[in-house]
């Protein structure tokens, strides 16, 4: 405690830091924490019985499977793709390379609504890849598989941007040595690699799927929001209740409070990851 | 692929100096395994199929009609009324983010103070959380039932003003502000950490003051960081649905180009779909801009340093 003091008493040669903190504690409360205790504070105007009613109605029920679901079926895939782009992006030279590296943010920088509408046309059984896939015996518009596919573009940059630095840094000998020992290079990547690839990747699979439980933009196009077909995510859910002609503020509350919980609890989690990289680094 | 590692891996034994040489060599002999040409070829696939696929569908959908039909949607008053919107919210946005991105990242990285964790994971907070919340949670606050409506009104009849905070261009301000409130911060705080804070000290024992050691020492470290922050903030703000839709209900009004695209698209005819890919277009040449921005940004940041 007492080192503390005498390092924080230290630091202060430089100015600023009352100014700056309490700017820093002013804007993130104003705009980001009062606004969502907004929401807590909504929801403890329900008796529990009337908020266990709400956030258990067999529809919110399955909204949440459906977005959790597809988010970590999404993220799964993300991560052997973007496992396999990063691999190639970092350790290979090939045609078109630095176009790759330059787009795979795309889905960052695109819309969510425009990636929304042209993936649910391209994939519709009038679409390109819809025709496709229909021979295959695959529906993938208005189907949880397009709910899948609009959440593995939102979630691919998070995985390779992830597990790229990491890789950038970790020397090519340790799997030279393994090789050398005889290893098989499946081995090698088990064994060599993907321990030390694992928490940049455990990071990108959580953010990936913080990002896909509550996507909004690029999902409702594809999914066809129907209750019967389980087809709706929680942020239409949500969203169904703020728009005139059926608000119900209560229940978006509700709903978005256990969102919310579930969306710390990941934040959480990729936070105590991270500390524990850090510290394995050093 | 095992032997030509190991044919790879040969020659570096004998050569003690010009490991970089030898690497690159070895490198190209790895390549001609199986493996990596494999891994390369689904590795391209998927970046065709996932990325480029749908920008080429955008365009080709947008172009349909012809180009005449094209200049019409973008022209449409709507689409015009709704461009300023966007342009309104996003300038503002970047200007707030910014200013706290920078008083953020110097808090955070300068000073040692109980609960810094904490604040750094609350300022992510937006980054990871639904944007149907944000619109939700600004309505929950500013809406006809929320707790802070009272105050505003109070503060408009002082000020004789007729200000809304949500179903208005100020919440459209708001929830863009919200979603990318943290883009700044999360890009200088990784290089103002890296940099340490020893220049700064020793700009103040020789008798530099406050902002000017932020003009003069830290901000030219910085500066690439920064412009990369907010070209992400930029596309974020320009792009941002769910958020924005939630409390903003008028088109033509307080419609951004995002809420217009699904306006239009939502229109269901053959030439309202046509239309709406034809105002996605003009947000994919702006995702492609940036992109190439960005690009530009990186390559100068990498070459400052």
């Amino acid at each position: 405690m007492k080192k503390r003091q005498r390092r924080t008493r230290r630091a202060t040669v430089i100015p600023g830091f009352g100014l700056t903190l309490g700017i820093v504690v002013a804007m993130l409360s104003l705009l980001i924490l009062i606004p969502l205790a907004s929401i807590l504070a909504y929801s403890f105007r329900m008796s529990p019985g009337e908020f266990w009613e709400l956030v258990t109605r067999p529809n919110v029920l399955q909204a949440f499977a459906t977005s959790i679901g597809c988010a970590l079926v999404a993220a799964v895939v993300n991560c052997v793709f973007g496992l396999i782009l990063a691999w190639i992006l970092v350790r290979y030279d090939f045609f078109g390379k630095r176009l790759i590296d330059a787009m795979i943010e795309l889905p960052f920088a695109l819309p969510t609504a425009v990636a929304g509408i042209t993936l649910s046309r391209m994939y519709s059984d009038q679409g390109v890849m819809g025709k496709f896939l229909g021979r295959l015996g695959i529906e993938a518009s208005y189907t949880k598989v397009g709910i899948v596919i609009a959440l593995i573009f939102v979630g691919i940059p998070f995985v390779v941007r992830a597990i790229q630095p990491v890789l950038e840094k970790l020397p090519q000998e340790y799997e030279e040595a393994g090789m050398m020992l005889g290893a098989s290079p499946f081995y090698v990547f088990r064994r060599v690699l993907l321990p030390e690839l694992m928490p940049p990747l455990l990071t990108g699979f959580g953010l990936a799927l913080a990002r896909g439980i509550g996507e909004y933009g690029s999902v409702i196009y594809i999914s066809g929001n129907s209750e019967r077909e389980g087809t709706q995510v929680v942020s239409y859910v949500i969203m169904q209740k703020l728009n005139s002609g059926s608000v119900d503020y209560e229940g978006a509350a509700a709903i978005a409070l256990v969102l919310l919980l579930i969306s710390f609890f990941l934040l959480f989690l990729i936070t105590v990851n991270q500390i524990a990289a850090g510290r394995r680094a050093k | 692929m095992e032997r030509k590692g190991r044919d790879g891996r040969s020659p570096e034994k004998g050569a003690g100096s010009g490991a970089d040489a030898v690497r690159k060599v070895s490198g190209q002999h790895r390549q001609e395994g199986i493996v990596p040409v494999l891994l390369i070829v689904v590795g391209i696939l998927f970046f065709l199929l996932m990325l480029v696929f749908p920008l080429v569908e955008v365009i080709y959908r947008s172009l349909k009609d012809g180009l005449a039909s094209y200049l019409n949607a973008v022209t449409a008053e709507n689409t015009i009324a709704a461009l300023k919107v966007t342009l309104i919210a996003a300038v503002i946005a970047l200007a707030v983010n910014t200013f706290f991105g920078l008083c953020a990242s110097w808090l955070v990285t300068k000073f040692e103070f109980p609960g810094k964790h904490v604040l750094s994971v609350l300022i992510d907070i937006p980054f990871s959380i639904s944007p149907v919340i944000a619109g939700l949670a600004y309505i929950m606050t500013f809406g006809r039932m929320g707790w802070a409506t009272p105050i505003v009104e109070k503060i408009n009849q002082w000020l004789g003003t007729d200000i809304s905070l949500v179903f208005s261009i100020p919440g459209v301000v708001l929830a863009t502000i919200f979603v990318t409130f943290p883009f700044v911060s999360r890009e200088l705080i990784p290089v103002m950490q890296a940099q340490g804070s020893r220049e700064e000290e020793a700009a103040v024992m020789l008798g530099a003051r406050g902002f000017t050691i932020f003009r003069k020492v830290t901000f030219p470290h910085i500066k690439w960081a920064l412009l990369y922050g907010i070209i992400l903030c930029a596309a974020r703000a320009f792009g941002e649905f769910g958020a924005v839709y939630a409390v903003s209900k008028a088109r033509g009004k307080t419609f951004t180009l995002p809420l217009e695209i699904d306006a239009l698209y939502m229109a269901g005819s053959a030439d309202a779909i046509t239309q709406a890919f034809a105002v996605s277009s003009l947000l994919v040449v702006l995702a492609i801009l940036i992109l190439i921005l960005k690009q530009i940004v990186e390559y100068c940041g990498k070459d400052g340093r």
